[in-house]
């Protein structure tokens, strides 16, 4: 056999396995929900491909308040946790020592606690006579009338919160990475360490901010179970939507119609956002 | 700390900024308060007192009754086995999928790479909904019963892309010349796989085993689409917060983060042993800041 | 475990695991899978086949075909957990009792949970003549039975062999708007929706679903987040009976939900976490499920009060019917006859206490199983008086119905 023809063979064969599966299990399923979305009638009629585009306009307009507050809440969260994660794994990566794995790992503690059970102490922690609310109340600070819990505020809470590990890893390893001479020449160069930062570190870290963003960003926008536990009668997201009309209403149409432009959506903002900043960065943060 | 702070402040670097050097630490110290606090409530409550075997927002007083009676609903407790299996289970299968084929996107060009790049980019990017809505009306297609299985299918799928993306970055910066010089020695790529790549990248494969498990055991949201009639502990106790949670689950919390802090204390403390043999070897001077 | 009061340990167990609302969501996501299960010839025919007269049997002759039914020995019956009378060891004394007087070995399968797939995911399995495993399911009153009924994938009731159910049956089990002829419905439990409040946040008694629209209580008030519960209320405050609205009143009904929500009365949609909601004195009075309520009195809130009010409160029921293609159709006939008997009722009743089909099993809790607690409580054996006041639902059971009150009230609930 010639080494050629191996040379051919061999990656096809390595990536044979995982390409199987992601196929027969993301992405022809997704392709499927496509066809599904422009097809009309109901359950017991059966749904019949009209090849109804006009659904899309449709169901965008029907729910576009709650698809501008998922972007919304997701931003907001996704800026928060920046802004919380990014200065202390900035102080970890250069002011951590030999203590740095220690920090690190307290950092990313809140993985080690389950996603579901993350959500329901916010909701202890904010409930109307809940640890905080209460103090707050019995000190006079608040009307004994107020509540976190059913308002945005309690939702963004939750998401922030739930995707913190998710912001800090990646711009950690960023950080991390950046090499002592890299800083040590800027340090020559520039006589501030504003500078120093705004001309070096950031842009060196900022494969690991565009990751972060991606991640948080992404699991925001299309989460439910916030909304669901902390939420109220006005702070329902897309995602609440499709759950209730795939598995409630049983509307395929309009549940697949809104989950793929929920996904053109957040690919055309991953497309973009990888023009500023290059879509490589994406993998390697990972390293 | 203040030891340590001293020790680096000595570096000599003087340009600093001001904030740096006070600032800083707090807002730190203060982030990193807040995400205790959940963590605090999960193991503090598993303590309280709890009259109706439910938790309440009031302190009851302190009791280790649900400790006593940690595995006394029995539902709970084979909806947390169900998760562990999933977790383990579909964690493996991933490594073993995203392996070999992180292997060849970083090291060939071949026919496809750029269609499974794409593939894998969407994956990552893919809302979690529209992953378990989609897979939900694949398996009903193929007729598939829902159950554990489809559990780690779905899951599989999820963290394949998670595994191929944390190999192939760790591949990439790795140079590729050790091998080709194994390969040239006369081994075969099998072998220098297994005595000079493989050990290269284990640590990331390690991680990349540790973060599918992290991603299958908090799944709510892809599990719910796919679950048939299996329950995985997220789902249990989003079934239950209807109600009211009994203490066992922030019990069962404590428990699991436990065991999750000692694992990785474990890890942390191997690694910081074979960092230490290396730096005895090569000397370098690694207390620098900014 | 207290084992003194054991009902309360059960009950508790009870609303952890099978709270109503989300058996009520669990069937609408099981019609779904049955449809989508229909999706798998339709992608090579690119349309997704209907329900519709697959697999009914709209020609046979129902009399004839009891006839040539012979007495078996089995029952395979599907349920939801912890909805039958359970002892010590798992057993339930009831189906104990049915095996010894009729030689019939119960398969019991609590299987209907957190989504009731198992009983639907083969259900477009009668056209090719498959049985779906069970010979006696559980099921709701809502747009999903409807349907059921609508493709006649169920098998009729022969009500000859049910001599106990004709004689004891109550108006609970003989009224039903979505099923006139009992046809196919034998109602295991009910209940009702009305509301709970707490006295101590309210300041005073509630007598009326007005007090769920009055600003006094702005963000103190909980609504369902079931469709069918939210346009019920609005249709009883408007003062139109549910059972006879028609699309014109679900539009007022939908304007006064909404002007409801808007003026920022309602605290939130819940599902059966109004419960919890209730009792942490998140709200003061909300929309609630008798069976719940009752529960909550008997688990560390006595205080909390359920009123139907006078407007008038929605009666829902879960019943038992007999799949298509049943394999052991007298069986099933015979399980259903042994549990309207009062003396089998009342075993059951005793342990489920949501309202009982069987008015007489009353007196059998009270005098001989010594539980005046279940016996007269209004909500497990409701008076005359309180009957009277339960409004049957919409007949928003078609397609087409169902379309346009989801339409109408699901963005109310999420928006």
């Amino acid at each position: 056999m010639g080494r050629n023809f191996k040379k051919k063979v061999t990656p096809l064969l390595l990536t044979a396995p995982a390409n199987f599966w992601l196929w027969a299990f993301f992405t022809i399923p997704l392709i499927s929900i496509l066809w599904l979305s422009l097809t009309t009638g109901n359950t017991l009629d059966g749904f019949t491909l009209t090849w109804n585009f006009g659904i899309y306009p449709d169901a965008v307009s029907q729910y576009s308040e709650q698809f501008g507050r998922s972007f919304l809440y997701g931003g907001i969260s996704t800026a928060l946790a920046l802004i919380f994660m990014y200065p202390v794994a900035y102080w970890i990566a250069f002011r951590g020592g030999k203590y740095k794995a220690i920090f690190l790992f307290l950092l990313l503690l809140p993985f080690l606690v389950s996603f579901i059970i993350r959500i329901l102490t916010w909701q202890f922690i904010l409930a109307d006579n809940g640890i905080v609310l209460s103090a707050l109340k019995d000190i006079g600070l608040v009307s004994q009338n107020a509540h976190v819990l059913s308002t945005p505020f309690a939702v963004i809470a939750g998401l922030t919160y739930d995707n913190l590990p998710w912001m800090a890893l990646p711009v950690y390893v960023a950080l991390d990475g950046i090499k002592r001479d890299q800083i040590e020449a800027a340090s020559d160069l520039y006589a501030s360490g504003y500078q120093r930062f705004r001309t070096v570190i950031l842009p060196l870290s900022a494969p690991g901010i565009y990751a972060g963003i991606l991640l948080v960003g992404i699991s925001s926008v299309g989460d439910f179970l916030s909304a669901q536990i902390l939420g109220g009668p006005s702070t329902t997201m897309i995602g609440n939507i499709i759950q209730t009309q795939y598995v409630q209403n049983q509307n395929y149409p309009l549940a697949s119609a809104l989950s793929l432009v929920l996904m053109v959506a957040l690919l055309a903002f991953v497309v973009l956002y990888g023009r500023f900043f290059g879509s490589k960065t994406l993998k390697e943060f990972a390293g | 700390m203040s030891a340590d702070d001293s020790k680096m402040d000595s570096g000599g670097h003087a340009r600093r900024w001001p904030w740096t050097r006070f600032l800083l630490p707090v807002y730190v110290f203060v982030i990193m308060l807040y995400t205790m606090v959940p963590i605090a409530v999960m193991i503090i409550y598993g303590f309280n007192q709890a009259p109706n075997r439910r938790l309440t927002f009031a302190w009851q007083g302190f009791t280790t009754e649900w400790y006593q009676h940690l595995f006394d609903i029995a539902d709970l407790t084979s909806a947390l086995v169900t998760s562990i299996e999933v977790a383990v289970i579909s964690s493996i299968i991933a490594v073993i999928l995203g392996v070999p084929a992180a292997l060849a996107l970083a090291r060939r060009r071949f026919f496809g790479r750029r269609i499974m790049d794409l593939t894998i980019i969407t994956n990552l990017t893919a809302p979690t909904v529209v992953v378990g809505a989609s897979l939900l009306g694949f398996f009903v297609t193929i007729s598939l019963a829902r159950g554990i299985g489809t559990i780690i299918i779905a899951h599989v799928a999820v963290s394949v892309a998670v595994v191929i993306i944390i190999i192939q970055a760790r591949l990439a910066s790795m140079d590729e010349s050790l091998e080709e010089a194994a390969q040239d020695l006369g081994a075969s790529p099998w072998i220098a796989f297994w005595k000079v790549t493989g050990p290269l990248i284990s640590p990331a494969i390690f991680s990349a085993f540790m973060l599918s498990f992290a991603l299958s055991i908090d799944d709510y949201i892809i599990t719910s689409f796919v679950n048939g009639q299996t329950l995985t502990f997220p789902l249990w106790v989003a079934g239950a917060v209807k109600v009211g949670i009994p203490p066992q689950v922030f019990v069962l919390g404590t428990l699991i983060f436990v065991v999750g802090v000692v694992i990785a204390a474990a890890t942390l403390v191997l690694q910081s042993r074979s960092n230490r043999k290396l730096k005895a070897e090569m000397a370098p001077a690694d207390d620098w800041h900014v | 475990m207290d084992p003194k009061r054991p009902e309360n340990e059960t009950a508790w167990m009870r609303g952890l695991t099978q709270p109503r609302l989300s058996r009520r969501q669990l069937v609408h996501g099981a019609a779904g899978f049955a449809v989508l299960t229909a999706l798998g010839p339709a992608l090579a025919a690119c349309g997704v086949g209907g329900t519709k007269g697959t697999g009914s049997a709209e020609d046979v002759d129902w009399t004839a075909w009891w006839q040539e039914q012979n007495a078996t020995k089995n029952l395979s019956f599907a349920n939801w957990p912890l909805y039958i009378d359970t002892g010590g060891g798992g057993k339930h004394p009831s189906l104990e009792k049915f095996t010894k007087e009729s030689g019939i070995n119960v398969s019991y399968k609590p299987v209907i949970r957190d989504n009731a797939e198992v009983l639907l995911q083969d259900q477009p399995g009668p056209p090719a003549g498959d049985p779906i495993g069970y010979d006696i399911i559980v099921m709701s009153n809502g747009w999903e039975l409807g349907q059921l009924i609508a493709n006649r994938w169920l098998t009729p009731l022969d009500h000859s062999q049910l001599p106990n159910f004709k004689k004891y049956a109550g108006e609970v089990a003989t009224r039903l708007a979505y099923d006139e002829d009992l046809e196919y419905s034998a109602v295991w439990q009910a209940g009702v929706t009305g509301i709970a409040y707490d006295p101590k946040l309210t300041g005073g008694e509630i007598d009326s679903v007005e007090a769920l629209f009055d600003p006094k209580f702005k963000g103190k008030v909980g609504m369902l987040s079931d469709n069918d519960e939210v346009g019920s209320l609005g249709l009883l405050a408007l003062g139109i009976d549910p059972a006879t609205s028609t699309y014109d009143d679900w539009k007022k009904s939908a304007a006064k939900m909404k002007e409801q929500r808007d003026k920022g009365i309602v605290r939130q949609y819940y599902d059966n976490s109004y419960v919890k909601a209730l009792q942490n004195g998140d709200v003061a009075l909300t929309q609630a499920y008798s069976g719940d309520i009752f529960q909550s009195n008997n688990s560390g809130y006595p205080d909390l009060k359920f009123v139907v009010p006078k407007e008038g409160a929605m009666l829902w029921r879960d019943n038992s019917v007999i799949p298509l293609h049943a394999k052991n159709p007298v069986s099933a006939l015979k399980w259903i006859d042994f549990y309207y008997k009062p003396e089998n009722q009342a075993m059951i009743e005793d342990w489920i206490n949501y309202i009982s089909p069987v008015p007489d099993a009353q007196a059998i809790i009270r005098d001989e199983l010594d539980d005046p607690t279940v016996a007269d409580s209004p909500l497990v054996f409701p008076p005359q008086s309180m009957m009277d006041q339960l409004r049957e639902y919409p007949l928003n059971y078609t397609p087409e119905t169902q379309k346009q009150w989801a339409g109408l009230f699901d963005p109310i609930i999420q928006s």
